[in-house]
């Protein structure tokens, strides 16, 4: 009977069922569709077309991307850790954007989501890096930071540098998806990890749950404590579940190489110092990068890679090298030429306020940092904002001087 | 890729017990109280057949510790399932929550507002408004926590469908929340009808407000007596209320109203979620039973300062709120006073509750207000 049953609801919906059954069986119709049928049964009672999200009023990625006719193709599919695309996109179906700000709209849930889910993926990935296309472009990564050139600037104009990317541990799952057990997982293996570092980079972990006020305080005093997500763009996505179990900071005893533990992503690294010295930001970044995962690779564990992809993190804006290297600089008068936005646009730079994003700049100072993430390699990126920084600075010296200033030319996107 | 650790050998989302189970040591919550590492041990396997798991039920819970005057019950159900498959959590939660109700009790339904004593007269100059509400959730559907777009809408075409069919004091109209004119907001703003989106962290947190404002509405009728609430916190949440101390025209308006709206779906094969246990079956385990809350905007400038108000409340039970709702302060010496249960009373015996227990504190503020003693007037424990 129960079969019957089944079969019948697989062609119709509940309602129509009960009603044709009459209401002396009411009781005993629940009881089969309740019992009786599975929750993948019950998703297909709705067409595809019922679930498909109203994106009417939304501006995002994953909404410019996601036609009803890909809904209906990957509705039904799930990575291997069970994770579906409905989770991946419940953020930007909660987050209409703003009309200014195209935001991304999705986040993996686990490093297959990007292959199971690859027919949403790949436009939103094309559409947000400047079209990049998975399916066919390799993504380079070069972490040699002896290649860099010209890497100091004057401290004059810049007061700090700064270079940060992610890191996620292959096999457990992304921060919207982990569970309390994979979160602490990846907690374990990157403090193991990080009690390795030694010289310069030898530190220590502060867990979240743990901290005294003392420490708390110390860590806000030096611009390295990251607090519960409140932004709904994040908190939609469900990364900020069980708070603060598992969160920590770890940072060495100089202050210049620190790691986020289970924010945004599983770790996300930071080399920073003040001044203009880059290319020591950018030589201790690589160096303690790559101690860290000659750490983790003595346990058995690795990050998540790919050649298409390089390294896999939880929000598709991320990818490649997941690297935004940047400085704060002083640029009074640059900054109030007209031809400001489109010099940083010619030189793919991009200006955040001090406060990081989605903030104001406050007294001429600006965050200027890469635009782009993934094509080029870290090398590539880190030469970019160089170059750029000394452009800029070079047009704040001539307007200081009275002299005109040129826009450059727009320098080429991907490497050849 | 190569793991070298026996934890990862098990599966690649393996949970091993002792590493999944929530940390609850800042936690006041009922949830919190009652789920030891043993107990979520053995519900960690199990799920309802729509796919609800033990971590659906708390993450509320564990993500609001909860303060430590208000006790809040921290976790929720997805479906009608959720109460049976994890009754091991569930069941002393509900009874530490209503006050003592044990898995073997049994649960009246009364909606027979002939049943009510009274009730027509309180005091108008002191009760400015009166009001019942409850929610009803439609078998068959997961609940907010958990429902998919497709089954929301479904449950938003029903709830329409049979509203439209409404007729004489019942007529009325559907605003749904995405549709809504600037026009129609800001009346719904001014009659005090319309729900936001979700702030609070407690709603957020169980996933209740996804897909906002997707097949969200307000339904009510033309003289705005009756109102509808559609996939806000359950499936319906339906109010009646007016002006005004006559809680006994409100209460019989909500007993009519709910009774078509139930005879409505029925003709079109639903049913609502109940049984003889816990009564009406809701989102969150603190309305189950009647999910009622019958109440009336009451000024008691003087009883409220008196030194007894807390315990004339507890042994009348009755709750008191701002007149913002739960979680707001009173405003001049005027409280929303309703009754404290939900479950292992009737409705009838609950409004009882209230149309008695608020002629009392009416009466005490009067003798206050005349400078007299209330001593012969305190109440037993009901």
């Amino acid at each position: 009977m129960a079969s019957t049953f089944t079969r019948m609801l697989s062609s119709r919906n509940t309602a129509a069922l009960v009603a044709t059954l009459g209401a002396g069986t009411l009781a005993s119709g629940y009881l089969l569709s309740e019992s009786g049928i599975s929750a993948a049964d019950k998703k297909k009672l709705y067409p595809p077309s019922a679930d498909y999200p109203d994106l009417r009023k939304h501006n995002n990625c994953m909404a410019s991307a996601l036609t009803p006719a890909i809904y209906s193709h990957l509705r039904d599919k799930e990575t291997p850790n069970n994770w579906t695309l409905d989770q991946c996109i419940q953020t930007g179906v909660d987050n209409p954007g703003h009309p200014f700000i195209k935001t991304v709209g999705m986040v993996a849930g686990d490093e297959e989501s990007y292959e199971v889910f690859a027919d949403i993926f790949n436009p939103v990935i094309k559409d947000r890096h400047n079209g990049y296309d998975p399916k066919i472009m390799k993504h380079p990564t070069d972490l040699d930071s002896s290649k860099i050139t010209s890497g100091v600037f004057d401290d004059k104009y810049v007061l700090s540098s700064r270079v940060r990317t992610g890191r996620s541990i292959r096999g457990l799952m992304l921060p919207p998806a982990c569970t309390r057990a994979e979160r602490r997982e990846v907690e374990r293996v990157a403090v193991q990890a990080l009690a390795g570092l030694k010289g310069d980079l030898s530190g220590r972990y502060y867990s979240l749950t743990d901290m005294t006020e003392k420490e708390q305080q110390q860590l806000i005093d030096d611009h390295f404590l990251f607090d519960k997500p409140i932004s709904p763009l994040l908190t939609c996505a469900g990364m900020a579940r069980d708070w603060p179990d598992a969160r920590g900071i770890w940072h060495n005893n100089e202050k210049t190489f620190l790691i986020w533990i289970n924010e945004e992503d599983h770790t996300r690294v930071i080399s920073m110092e003040k001044g203009g010295n880059m290319k020591r930001v950018f030589d201790r970044f690589c160096r303690g990068l790559k101690e860290v995962e000659r750490l983790i690779h003595e346990r058995g564990w690795e990050f998540m890679w790919n050649e298409h992809l390089g390294y896999i993190l939880t929000c598709p804006s991320n990818l490649g090298t997941g690297l935004r290297a940047g400085v704060h600089v002083r640029l009074p008068l640059l900054s109030k030429d007209p031809r400001f936005s489109k010099i940083l646009d010619n030189l793919r730079l991009q200006k955040r306020g001090t406060g990081g994003v989605d903030t104001a700049a406050v007294g001429d100072v600006f965050d200027i940092s890469n635009l782009d993430r993934l094509g080029m390699s870290e090398v590539e990126l880190v030469q970019i904002v160089i170059d750029g920084v000394h452009y800029l600075i070079d047009c704040e010296k001539k307007l200081e001087k009275g002299q005109d200033i040129k826009v450059p030319a727009p320098i080429a996107q991907f490497r050849k | 890729c190569v793991m070298g650790n026996d934890w990862m050998a098990l599966s690649p989302c393996s949970k091993r017990n002792g590493f999944e189970y929530p940390d609850l040591s800042q936690h006041n919550n009922h949830m919190a109280k009652v789920l030891t590492p043993e107990m979520y041990a053995n519900l960690r396997d199990k799920e309802t057949s729509s796919g609800f798991g033990v971590d659906d039920v708390i993450q509320t819970g564990v993500d609001n510790p909860g303060h430590p005057f208000i006790m809040t019950v921290g976790c929720v159900a997805g479906d009608e399932e959720t109460y049976e498959v994890f009754k091991d959590l569930l069941d002393p939660i509900i009874e530490d929550r209503h006050g003592g109700y044990k898995p073997t009790d049994k649960h009246k339904t009364d909606l027979n507002p002939e049943n009510l004593q009274g009730g027509d007269d309180l005091d108008p100059n002191y009760v400015l408004s009166s009001r019942v509400r409850t929610g009803r959730s439609i078998r068959g559907f997961c609940l907010p926590p958990h429902c998919s777009r497709g089954e929301r809408r479904a449950i938003e075409n029903l709830a329409v469908e049979g509203l439209s069919s409404l007729e004489g004091e019942f007529k009325g109209k559907y605003y749904a929340l995405k549709n809504m004119t600037e026009e129609e907001q800001q009346q719904l703003i001014d009659d005090h009808f319309l729900f936001d989106k979700p702030v609070s962290p407690l709603l957020l947190a169980s996933g209740m407000a996804r897909d906002w404002p997707d097949a969200r509405g307000i339904w009510h009728n033309d003289d705005k007596t009756f109102l509808v609430w559609v996939n806000e916190e359950d499936h319906l949440r339906v109010i009646s209320m007016q002006k005004g101390g006559n809680m006994r025209e409100v209460f019989t308006r909500f007993c009519t109203g709910l009774t078509k709206i139930e005879s409505l779906f029925k003709e079109k094969g639903h049913e609502f979620m109940w049984n003889e246990h816990l009564g009406y079956v809701l989102t969150c385990p603190s309305n189950l039973g009647t999910g009622l809350r019958g109440g009336v905007h009451v000024k008691l400038p003087n009883l409220s300062k008196h030194q007894s108000f807390g315990e004339i409340l507890k042994k009348l039970r009755l709750q008191k709120r701002g007149t913002g709702g739960v979680d707001t302060a009173a405003v001049g010496g005027t409280f929303d006073i309703s009754n404290a249960d939900r479950l292992g009373f009737s409705e009838v015996e609950l409004v009882q509750m209230v149309v008695d227990g608020v002629k009392l504190l009416v009466e005490m503020e009067k003798r206050l207000e005349a400078g007299q003693s209330i001593d012969d007037l305190m109440p037993e424990q009901k």
